[in-house]
């Protein structure tokens, strides 16, 4: 997943990339993240495309795909993958169109891996050795001592 | 939706602050704030209106340390607690692990209690959630004031299922920890069982 956001990156001459999921959790991340507190950002993000989604139902639209925010200097675009949403930051290096283009060009191949993930996630979880199963009363003690 | 990333090695893990306006959410998170160690929270987002009160959300990423290799984050949330943003209560419940509901234990504000909790059990049920399954804990807040209801009371009035139940005085941070123990340790005890 690493490598698909680091080339999207690079092809659409974004700042940063991130890949978040839908309740506001960072799954990856790639770019010029400088001091970018990540964690704020994606769960500012999940909640925007939340708000946005609710307004389009108001309006009797179902979803809204993609959200843009254009600022003076940088820009988020915002595209929806099925649980998750890829986050463009731009700026004056790139344009919307291109950012665009290259976003619906890589949202299959983001879909996929993810589809992927999701299934060996469950097969992980559902293993009798899944390393959760063996957490003790006192690992979870230690976490407030 | 307990969120593991198994390349990363963390367990992130959602936890909502529900109650009714006023009740002393943000204040809980504030508290949590000011005494967390800088290397183990982020920042804390508030979306508030001019004059304070939450509009959206408030939010605060704590870092509790690590369990059998997996860092653990818990992703502390609010609600608005005014009866007119309730849509966005709706969407800020998606997603969670576990619940603190914060009750304000002054008796004007027992009719609020009820109605927030009701509407909390309503909201839950919208997003495919049954409080009676859910890592729950109930705070009774303000417990410093001079008119507040006995906590036997309160407690017979607002507990849903035999949480756990705590007393609180968000301002001075008394009861703050616990509540948040309590709800992380119900969290982690339930991934272990999934």
């Amino acid at each position: 997943m690493k490598a698909v956001i680091g080339r999207f990156c690079v092809e659409c001459a974004a700042r940063v990339v991130l890949l978040v999921d839908r309740d506001g959790q960072t799954i990856a991340f790639h770019g010029d993240i400088g001091d970018m507190d990540t964690t704020s950002f994606s769960s500012l993000a999940a909640g925007n495309v939340a708000a946005t989604n609710s307004m389009a139902k108001l309006i009797g639209e179902d979803v809204f795909p993609s959200v843009v925010h254009e600022g003076e200097r940088e820009s988020i675009f915002i595209s929806v993958i099925g649980r998750s949403l890829l986050i463009v930051v731009f700026d004056e290096r790139s344009t919307l169109g291109l950012v665009k283009i290259r976003a619906k060009k890589a949202s299959h191949e983001v879909a996929a891996i993810l589809d992927e993930a999701v299934s060996e996630s469950a097969a992980f979880s559902r293993s009798p050795n899944s390393v959760f199963a063996e957490i003790t009363d006192e690992d979870i003690d230690s976490l407030f001592s | 939706m307990t969120f593991i990333n198994y390349a990363s090695r963390e367990i992130n893990c959602k936890i909502v602050y529900y109650g009714p306006g006023l009740c002393g959410k943000t204040t809980n998170l504030q508290h949590i704030y000011d005494s967390t160690a800088q290397e183990a929270k982020g920042k804390l987002i508030s979306l508030a209106t001019e004059t304070d009160r939450t509009l959206f959300f408030d939010f605060m990423p704590l870092e509790l340390g690590t369990v059998r290799g997996f860092k653990t984050r818990f992703h502390l949330y609010t609600v608005p607690g005014q009866v007119y943003y309730d849509a966005s209560r709706k969407l800020i419940l998606k997603g969670v692990d576990g619940v603190v509901f914060v009750a304000d234990s002054q008796e004007e504000r027992m009719d609020a209690n009820i109605e927030s909790l009701y509407n909390l059990e309503e909201n839950l049920q919208t997003q495919g959630y049954d409080l009676m399954k859910l890592p729950y804990v109930l705070q009774l807040n303000k417990r410093d004031l001079p008119n507040v209801i006995p906590m036997e009371d309160l407690a017979l009035e607002l507990q849903k299922k035999g949480e756990p139940v705590y007393e609180a005085v968000a301002m001075n941070g008394t009861g703050v920890f616990d509540t948040l123990k309590a709800v992380a340790k119900q969290v982690l005890t339930e991934l272990r069982k999934s």
